[in-house]
């Protein structure tokens, strides 16, 4: 048996949504008290003031196994993870092949035993994620799946989905849906206006995730499951997230960190670590979505973590895949909000721990007697330059390379065991 | 006599009286159909044309059986494959066969209401032997004599009817029959083979099997309706025979007693372990195909009495 006690720490709780002083005591693998007497013996972890709160929980991270483990494997995502303070990674199912069976899921299952930190793994909804038959849902469940999606790709077949719906309805499985059109996304690259049309990019409207919102909410009506809208981010999907609440529907919807903390224009050039599914906003979108996350509209704060290597992004922009690495980035990003003075470092924990834990049914996301020991330590202060080329995801496609940043991680704790950081 | 109606169209139509005289005559043809000479001339003179638009096996032989036990001229008409490939409409070809002066009438279409369309244009009693997803009335019966049998009884019998509902007229015609007996019902499956309302129809829905077969006396099992899927409705055939196929381990869920029905023709594996759907002591599958022949035989039977009072009457001129 082994005891920690931090003391002098800045405790971040986001189910009590304070931020105060306090001591925290581990016992072995779970959290045993908080300003509680340390037991004879325990080792002392002097916080000096910095802020201890709960492992972030990042949902809808793609790990390139299996078939591009040049970009990333569960060891390196691991790293990243613990590295970045986050203690579980909520895997995506768009691998190659894709998640879609058991024995599949039992794969990754096995390998994601390399990674310091906790994995778990979301299956596809539909097989191949083709759009056309629904994937084992019983067994993928029994074996561990914690949600199911076909990811960025919609099920266009509305027929289809409200069966997948259906039957995930009976065995109380969690659906996360992509809601945009994809008719008018089909090829877009940006969101439609006028930096868009002045550099020639293919674009999309907003409208396509209102439309796409719309039409799944409506299904989510009809069939009673339990959904989840993976990015939600522009003010116009608002009011439909709204009225599904008041309705009583069982919704809950995410943003990625990057729409949060970048617009349209952050393109530029043409830079193509810049490119992301949805499209990067207007700035007015991008407020609009910070204060939803401040008001608990958007539940879910990830950070889409989506390893490319240099091939897929060094070609024009609208060729170029979309998205970004985000493990070790989440935090540091989510500070900005913090300075920014948009969002409290209880609010942003509700988002990026708490909410994905209490969605998923996992244990982690809290500072109370009883959880899991899955702990960061940070500096919210502490500025540093990011190069990407120090980043330890085996891919290096962050939109923040060579930014100022604020916000370092100290250590990360991951059932009590520390997995990153040798000092506090 | 209690058995008034003039077409067999569904069970809806039925009052438990009609029920229990056409169950009572089926004994009858029960005791027949196991002797070596099996002939009765009820129906003697008579022609029976069975019309099946869909392709049977067991329903089709099961009914040309009963009409030839009973005496009738019995002609099949492979419908699917001849007049409605020309393009001959429904109606049309009832018109047609109607001129022949057929006094039986056995129709199965693929399309619910189709058999109830034709018996508006034709002069002779028409039995239902399936209209798409509506009704089944003569499978319902048979499985009515068989519980009867099996059981003692046909009422205050908890009965689970199990499996592809949605899309199984067997399913309603049950229910209907079930309920007009007075049975506690229950209906288990995954909830996209639930028929919308179900929840509406006086029965407890199930997507747990163990606790849908709790104490029941009669696990009804249906075939899962391949033919009838547009894709879709359950992820493959191992996770449905998981979670709803039947096996000992889920069967040891119902009553000591409890029989096990199926109106074939079976997918073992996938809705029905096969040890089950032969293990003599459970099993009346069987027997049910055995009554289907006397239950038809009753139905065409009481029909026929119909027709010739109607007939009768009409030729002394009596008002009806």
């Amino acid at each position: 048996m082994t005891a920690t006690l931090f003391i002098n720490a800045r405790l971040i709780d986001p189910e009590a949504q304070t931020d105060a002083p306090g001591s925290l005591l581990v016992r072995d693998s779970v959290i045993e008290g908080i300003d509680a007497e340390a037991p004879e013996g325990a080792a002392v972890i002097d916080c000096n003031g910095r802020a201890l709160a709960p492992g972030l929980i990042d949902w809808g991270v793609k790990i390139g196994e299996p078939g591009e483990r040049h970009k990333e494997s569960f060891r390196s995502a691991g790293l990243a993870a613990a590295a970045g303070g986050v203690t579980t990674i909520v895997a995506r199912p768009d691998t190659m092949p894709p998640i879609d069976t058991p024995e599949s899921l039992e794969f990754v299952t096995r390998r994601a035993a390399d990674a310091p930190v906790n994995i778990r793994h979301m299956a596809a909804l539909t097989k191949a994620r083709e759009g056309r038959e629904m994937v084992e849902i019983g067994f993928l469940t029994d074996a561990g799946a914690v949600a199911f999606t076909d990811g960025v790709r919609q099920v266009t077949d509305t027929r289809i989905l409200s069966r997948c719906m259906t039957y995930a309805r009976g065995l109380g499985a969690l659906i996360v849906g992509h809601p945009q059109d994809a008719g008018l996304s089909r090829g877009a690259a940006a969101t439609s206006g006028k930096f868009a049309s002045i550099y020639g990019i293919p674009a999309v409207s907003p409208m396509a995730e209102v439309i796409g919102l719309d039409r799944d909410l409506s299904l989510v009506a009809m069939t009673g499951c339990r959904w989840h809208a993976d990015q939600i981010t522009t003010a116009r999907a608002l009011p439909a997230l709204h009225r599904a609440r008041d309705a009583g529907l069982d919704v809950t919807a995410g943003i990625s960190i990057h729409h949060l903390t970048l617009n349209e224009f952050d393109v530029g050039d043409y830079r193509t670590f810049f490119r992301f599914t949805p499209p990067l906003r207007s700035e007015d979108d991008r407020q609009a979505m910070v204060q939803a996350v401040a008001d608990g509209v958007i539940d879910v704060i990830a950070s889409f973590h989506t390893p490319q290597d240099e091939e897929s992004k060094r070609l024009p922009f609208e060729a170029a895949a979309p998205g970004a690495v985000g493990l070790q980035t989440l935090l540091p990003a989510a500070m900005r909000l913090y300075h920014q003075g948009g969002l409290t470092l209880p609010q942003l924990w509700r988002a990026m721990s708490l909410n994905p834990a209490k969605r998923l049914g996992l244990p982690g996301g809290r500072l109370s007697v009883g959880a899991p020991a899955d702990l960061v330590l940070f500096d919210p202060d502490a500025p540093f330059v990011l190069d990407r080329f120090t980043l330890l995801s085996k891919s290096k496609n962050t939109p923040f390379d060579g930014a100022r940043m604020e916000g370092r991680v100290l250590g990360t704790w991951v059932g009590g065991r520390r997995v990153f950081g040798g000092h506090a | 006599m209690t058995f008034r109606a003039r077409h067999l169209l569904g069970i809806d139509h039925l009052s438990p009286p009609e029920i229990v005289t056409l169950l009572d005559l089926a004994e009858d043809y029960v005791a027949l159909n196991r002797r070596t000479v099996k002939h009765a001339d009820a129906l003697a003179g008579m022609t029976q044309i069975n019309m099946f638009f869909e392709n049977s096996t067991r329903t089709q032989a099961s009914f040309e059986l009963a009409g030839k036990r009973l005496g009738a001229d019995v002609m099949n008409m492979a419908v699917a494959h001849s007049s409605v490939k020309k393009g001959e409409t429904l109606i049309d070809t009832a018109l047609t066969l109607n001129a022949m002066q057929p006094d039986l009438l056995v129709v199965r279409h693929p399309q619910s209401g189709a058999v109830n369309l034709l018996a508006d244009k034709v002069n002779c009693a028409v039995i239902n032997a399936g209209d798409g997803r509506h009704e089944h009335p003569t499978q319902a019966l048979l499985d009515a004599l068989t519980i009867r049998r099996a059981k003692g009884r046909l009422h205050r019998l908890t009965i689970a009817i199990c499996g592809d509902i949605a899309n199984s007229r067997v399913a309603r015609s049950n229910l209907l029959l079930l309920g007009k007996m007075e049975n506690r019902l229950r209906l288990v499956g995954p909830a996209t083979l639930m028929p919308a309302g179900a929840g509406e129809m006086g029965v407890e829905l199930f997507e747990d099997m163990r606790a849908g077969l709790r104490g029941a006396d009669v696990v009804m099992m249906l075939r899962l309706q391949k033919e009838r899927m547009d894709g879709g409705f359950i992820p493959s055939e191992r996770e449905y025979f998981h979670r709803f196929g039947l096996d000992a381990e889920k069967l040891a869920c119902a009553a000591p007693d409890a029989i096990v029905m199926h109106p074939g023709p079976m997918n073992r594996g996938v809705e029905i372990d096969g040890t089950i759907a032969d293990d003599i002591n459970r099993s009346v599958i069987q027997d049910q195909v055995e009554m289907g022949v006397a239950v038809r035989m009753a139905a065409l039977d009481l029909l026929a009495r119909n027709l010739r009072a109607e007939r009768g009457r009409a030729a002394a001129g009596v008002m009806v």
